[in-house]
């Protein structure tokens, strides 16, 4: 290798180190601003690397799975209140609208809106989320024991 | 081996490959893109949670995939042309470009409307939408200083070493939705072990992105063998191989005229 190119290629390999760990460093630093949601149990705990724990007034986003069993609506208005777990304590989401399709028990839910006590939330938008696995309707009955029922025929 | 290699930093060189190169690839992605489509869209089994929404993945997760896997290719193009100084690297780069670009959006705007109906928002700003986005950008910034150049291996320079330090994007879209909490699902099919989809419905999604991986391929060997002539226009090779044929001078001239005049 010619000693120009050579030096071409240390020099951009040398700076290419630099960046690595100049956006290493910044990302570490900013985890938890990154994460989209806190977990019920940071929203309880603190977030598990710095403890920060969000404040009774702030708004946030929470993300968990539908506990089942929990889901209440009120005959006549769109509210809903429901609790959501990972892998510790339950918190409390209300919200008042419409839900998205995929909302079901045991389904992964981001919520956004207030902390108003300790661990209840009072939400203005509910978000579904799904897993990364897809397969038809028969498998999953088979594999899982999931029956896909439409939202309508849910019975919640 | 290297001087074989190294052979191909000749535009002339270059031109051919692309030629030999270019039906192979239009043949390839044609009937990939057909059969993949079809059978994504038309006969595999809907999904035991999202329906027939879930078929939105056909055509998401191939261009998204592949933004990243163009990207990657630019910036090898660029450090080829920086360090070894290629000047068809450099063209190379400029031909993938604004391909990986459009690619990008059709996964932003797939995802979009994907995320309407499933997760009930067209947008959130979570770790792997950002950083996706941040993707498009980094495309659009290696076009935009390329084209600010009138000097083009001077433009190839710049462009190029934006192209590799955005680089460093690719492994932050990839590993996202495990480093953070995110709305976006984690991996599917590039995640060490089975993938966690039924196979009869990860049989037509690998065709759509050897479909989509092809006609990538395709459009920039087009787009490189345009530059390569606009380029080399005024060498005897390129009068050699079309004089008589074409008045290819005057036909760029009256293209910049045309350009000129808007």
């Amino acid at each position: 290798m010619n000693p120009r190119r050579k030096q071409k290629l240390i020099a951009v390999s040398s700076i290419g180190v630099l960046l690595v760990a100049a956006i290493s460093f910044m990302l570490y630093a900013l985890q938890d601003s990154i994460d989209v949601f806190y977990t019920p149990t940071e929203v309880l705990e603190g977030k598990a690397k710095t403890g920060q724990k969000p404040v009774i007034g702030q708004r946030l986003r929470i993300g968990g799975l539908v506990v089942p069993g929990s889901v209440s609506r009120d005959e006549e208005t769109l509210a809903v209140s429901f609790d959501l777990m990972d892998v510790g304590p339950k918190v409390t989401v209300q919200f008042n609208g419409s839900l998205p399709d995929l909302f079901r028990e045991g389904q992964g839910i981001v919520a956004t809106g207030t902390l108003t006590e300790e661990n209840l939330i009072i939400a203005h938008e509910v978000l579904a989320k799904h897993d990364e696995e897809y397969m038809p309707p028969e498998l999953a009955e088979q594999l899982k024991g999931i029956k896909h029922v439409k939202p309508e025929q849910a019975g919640y | 081996m290297w001087k074989w290699i190294n052979s191909f930093a000749k535009p002339e060189k270059a031109y051919w490959l692309c030629d030999v190169l270019q039906n192979w690839f239009a043949v390839v992605a044609t009937a990939s893109l057909v059969i993949g489509i079809v059978w994504g869209l038309g006969f595999a089994p809907s999904d035991y949670q999202q329906g027939d929404s879930f078929r939105i993945i056909y055509i998401h997760v191939p261009s998204a995939i592949l933004a990243m896997g163009a990207y990657v290719a630019m910036a090898i193009a660029a450090l080829v042309g920086v360090v070894w100084q290629w000047r068809t690297a450099f063209m190379f780069m400029i031909a993938i470009a604004p391909v990986g670009a459009v690619m990008t959006f059709i996964s932003l705007f797939t995802g979009s409307f994907w995320g309407k109906p499933m997760w009930g928002t067209w947008w959130i700003w979570d770790a792997r939408l950002t950083s996706q986005l941040i993707l498009l950008f980094l495309y659009l910034g290696v076009i935009s200083l390329y084209t600010a150049f009138e000097d083009k291996q001077q433009a190839g320079k710049a462009a190029g070493v934006m192209a590799m330090v955005g680089v460093i994007n690719i492994p932050i879209i990839h590993f996202s939705v495990e480093w953070w909490n995110t709305l976006h699902q984690g991996a599917t099919i590039t995640k060490i072990g089975k993938p966690s989809i039924a196979l009869e419905m990860y049989w037509p999604l690998l065709i759509c992105i050897v479909g989509f991986a092809t006609f990538i391929g395709w459009v920039t060997i087009v787009r490189m063998k345009n530059e390569i002539i606009m380029r080399d226009l005024h060498r005897p090779w390129v009068a050699k191989r079309f004089g008589g044929l074409v008045d290819l001078e005057a036909a760029v001239a009256n293209e910049k005229d045309m350009k000129g005049g808007q």
